[in-house]
């Protein structure tokens, strides 16, 4: 195995900079997250996908913000930290899960 | 809108000489149209002048007259089953005001008083998405039409007939001096010519029906548009004479136009052959017998259809129904039939809004592309509504509602028994990917059930628990698709389709106007009213307050011009800076708008604002009550954003 390899390795096992919840949940605000997903994260066919509940790495997660493949705007490193993306990432890891269908009345067929 | 008037008293005294002096309040004469247009051009009289008001009259001025040629353009509009004008009231149409309300009773047409010329257009919109014929918008040719552009370019756009009528003043000799001059113009269509369908200026009451006639009989006939026609103030005011003489014209409505025997037989060749078809709708079903007839083809062939909702065209409980599934049938199909669609283009490519655009095709090589559309028997250049060119296989500059029958016959001639059972399978497996659709539907309403902002799942939610058991029709389109989701669409008038050309304030006369259509049906009419839409012209609320028209409104308050809000956020990603202001001149808060308060304000049962997700649906409930009293009523409700 070389040296490049291995350091490929080591940094693909580099651990996610611990994000900070609630500093997420203000950001996912402010930036502009809740836009498309909604201050929740539930998603809108219309606008983006439901991040809550919806468990991606920490890898994939900051791979996409910088460049996404469909329609969501980029997240640069120039606008949006490691630490940052972090947080926001904590934030939706934090996010609760939702009531059963069957709990609710007004989703009955 | 408030259009100063000046008074000159000698400006319709051209009758000199027609009768004696004394006479005219006994037996008003009535000179025949050709001696009253014989006039010597007149002196007129300054309106500082106390004079003009105190003198006495010359001997020969007639000062009344029992009719006049606004009378007979009443019969005309009554003659083409028109139930209502809209307007907001302008001194260029006031003998036609005058005439709709006194020499007509005010009924059939009846004069709906609005406070914006925009609103009398989005109102004549909506009427039209229900009732499937015009109604009557009556506008200064100049200020009014200006102040109407926007709304008939929406309605130009969504294929909806309007019959505008624009008061002027041809003859400048007639022209009262001021504000008469500022409201005149040598040819007042030409502002929106480039998104009406036809439109003249008649010069003789004879004239006037025959151009109306025309006018009704062009805007019915797909694809159908908005007409206009001037109503020159002199015809309207002279004294009408010899009406014996003039003559309602008779309305032949223009069959539409159907699909080449040849193209629809090769069209049914293809579609009875495909292994996995696919029918895309827009604007398919002008009627409730559109919407049967798509159904019909769908169930003949078992093929998916991905209804885009320019109009009710299928049932969203229908197993077929795949709207949510469009991009993966599309990438799967091997034909495609499209029915009226705004975008063939669109729908079968996929582009992509980055820095660097592009777009790629959606369909697999070789997939055969068939379209129908009276959409390609009529293009204008200047406004690019007809979208980018598509390549297709097929195209029938045809009426898809008349074609459909003809289409479906072809179909099942060619079914065979093998057919039969294979489309059998491909139905089951859609039935039950609409199932699974509906269930991930319901499950993904749940995130965020217990929000505040109340997310717009809950809100489609609890409006449906209160009005699923009524005659409802939902007049306004959704920036969400979760009424579709939620809500079992099962008949024409369930639903009207959006604006067509995007134009922001659209939607709250649209639906003031589809609730007037729906009223003698006693139809629930449900307006999902977006905040920013209804701060275009919020007067609407007030003329379905003044009118008695019963409507539900329930807002989709995200206190925000959210498409902009986005825009800003993806121009300011994409620049590396400023991610933090995509509020800046896209959001409306600092101060939240009371939206409960304007309704009240403008004689409304209104409530709001709800935040608390469990306040909703009694909310809903009370305004219900309301609406069944047969007054509009408004809940605002905070939502999330979309």
């Amino acid at each position: 195995m070389s040296v490049f390899v291995l350091l490929l390795a080591l940094l693909a096992q580099t651990p996610a900079p611990r994000g900070n919840a609630e500093t997420g949940k203000a950001l996912f605000a402010k930036i502009g997250c809740y836009q498309c997903h909604g201050r929740e994260a539930q998603g809108s066919t219309a606008t983006g996908p439901r991040l809550n509940q919806n468990p991606i790495t920490f890898t994939r997660f900051v791979s996409y913000i910088r460049k996404p493949t469909g329609e969501m705007p980029p997240y640069s490193a120039k606008v949006v930290s490691e630490q940052q993306a972090a947080d926001i990432f904590a934030f939706l890891q934090s996010l609760p899960k939702p009531p059963a269908v069957e709990s609710i009345p007004l989703l009955r067929p | 809108m408030a259009k100063p008037r000046k008074f000159s008293p000698t400006r319709r005294n051209f009758l000199k000489g027609a009768a004696v002096a004394g006479a005219a309040s006994l037996t008003p004469p009535i000179a025949p149209i050709a001696s009253a247009t014989v006039r010597k051009p007149e002196t007129v009289t300054p309106l500082q002048d106390a004079r003009a008001e105190t003198a006495v009259p010359p001997e020969v001025d007639v000062l009344t007259t029992d009719h006049c040629g606004s009378d007979f353009m009443v019969d005309v509009l009554r003659s083409l089953d028109i139930e209502y004008v809209c307007a907001n009231p302008g001194s260029s149409f006031r003998a036609l005001h005058e005439s709709v309300v006194n020499y007509g009773g005010n009924q059939k047409p009846e004069f709906i008083t609005c406070c914006h010329e925009e609103s009398s257009v989005g109102m004549a919109h909506g009427y039209s998405k229900i009732e499937g014929k015009p109604l009557g918008v009556l506008a200064h040719g100049t200020v009014g039409l200006q102040h109407a552009a926007m709304a008939v370019y929406n309605a130009y756009c969504d294929r909806v007939p309007i019959f505008i009528i624009v008061g002027n003043t041809i003859d400048a000799t007639m022209r009262r001096p001021g504000v008469e001059w500022m409201h005149s113009v040598q040819d007042a269509a030409s502002i929106v010519r480039d998104f009406i369908k036809w439109d003249d200026t008649p010069i003789s009451l004879q004239h006037f029906a025959e151009s109306a006639a025309r006018a009704y009989k062009i805007t019915m006939t797909p694809p159908m548009e908005p007409v206009l026609i001037v109503a020159d103030s002199e015809l309207q005011e002279r004294p009408l004479a010899e009406k014996d003489k003039l003559r309602l014209q008779r309305v032949t409505r223009t069959a539409p136009p159907q699909g080449d025997s040849g193209a629809v037989a090769e069209a049914a060749k293809l579609l009875v052959a495909a292994q996995t078809p696919v029918i895309i709708a827009d604007r398919a079903a002008r009627t409730a017998a559109g919407m049967k007839y798509l159904v019909e083809l769908a169930e003949a062939l078992q093929a998916p259809v991905i209804d885009q909702g320019g109009r009710m065209n299928f049932p969203s409980r229908h197993p077929l129904n795949q709207s949510g599934r469009g991009r993966g049938l599309i990438a799967d199909a091997d034909v495609i039939l499209g029915l009226e669609l705004t975008d063939f283009w669109g729908s079968v490519n996929a582009y992509r809004d980055q820095l660097e655009r592009g777009s790629r095709r959606l369909t697999k090589t070789g997939a055969k592309l068939i379209s129908i559309t009276a959409g390609d028997l009529y293009m204008k250049s200047n406004y690019q509504d007809f979208e980018r060119y598509p390549e297709v296989d097929i195209a029938m500059a045809a009426d898809a509602e008349a074609t459909l029958p003809a289409l479906t016959e072809a179909v099942k001639r060619l079914i065979t028994a093998d057919h039969k059972n294979a489309f059998q399978t491909r139905g089951s497996k859609l039935a039950s990917a609409h199932q699974a659709a509906l269930e991930q539907s319901r499950l993904d309403a749940t995130y965020g059930w217990d929000a505040s902002p109340i997310t717009t799942a809950r809100m489609f939610a609890e409006v449906w628990a209160q009005i699923k058991n009524e005659d409802w029709s939902l007049v306004s389109s959704s920036q969400t698709n979760w009424a579709s989701r939620l809500w079992n669409f099962d008949k024409y008038h369930r639903f009207i389709g959006g604006s067509g050309g995007a134009g922001v304030g659209y939607g709250a006369p649209a639906a003031v106007g589809a609730a007037l259509a729906n009223k003698k049906y006693g139809r629930l009419t449900v307006n999902i009213q977006n905040d920013g839409d209804l701060m275009y012209a919020p007067g609407v609320l007030w003329t379905a307050a003044h009118h008695r028209i019963p409507l539900l409104s329930v807002m989709h308050n995200n206190r925000a011009y959210h498409q902009e809000v986005m825009h800003l956020q993806r121009m300011a990603n994409r620049h590396n800076r400023g991610i933090e202001r995509a509020s800046i001149g896209t959001t409306i808060e600092d101060p939240n708008i009371d939206y409960s308060k304007l309704a009240q304000s403008m004689g409304l049962y209104a409530e709001g604002p709800v935040t608390d997700p469990k306040d909703l649906g009694p909310a809903i409930k009370r305004a219900i009550a309301a609406v069944k009293r047969g007054e509009p009523a408004l809940v605002d409700v905070v939502t999330q954003p979309r």
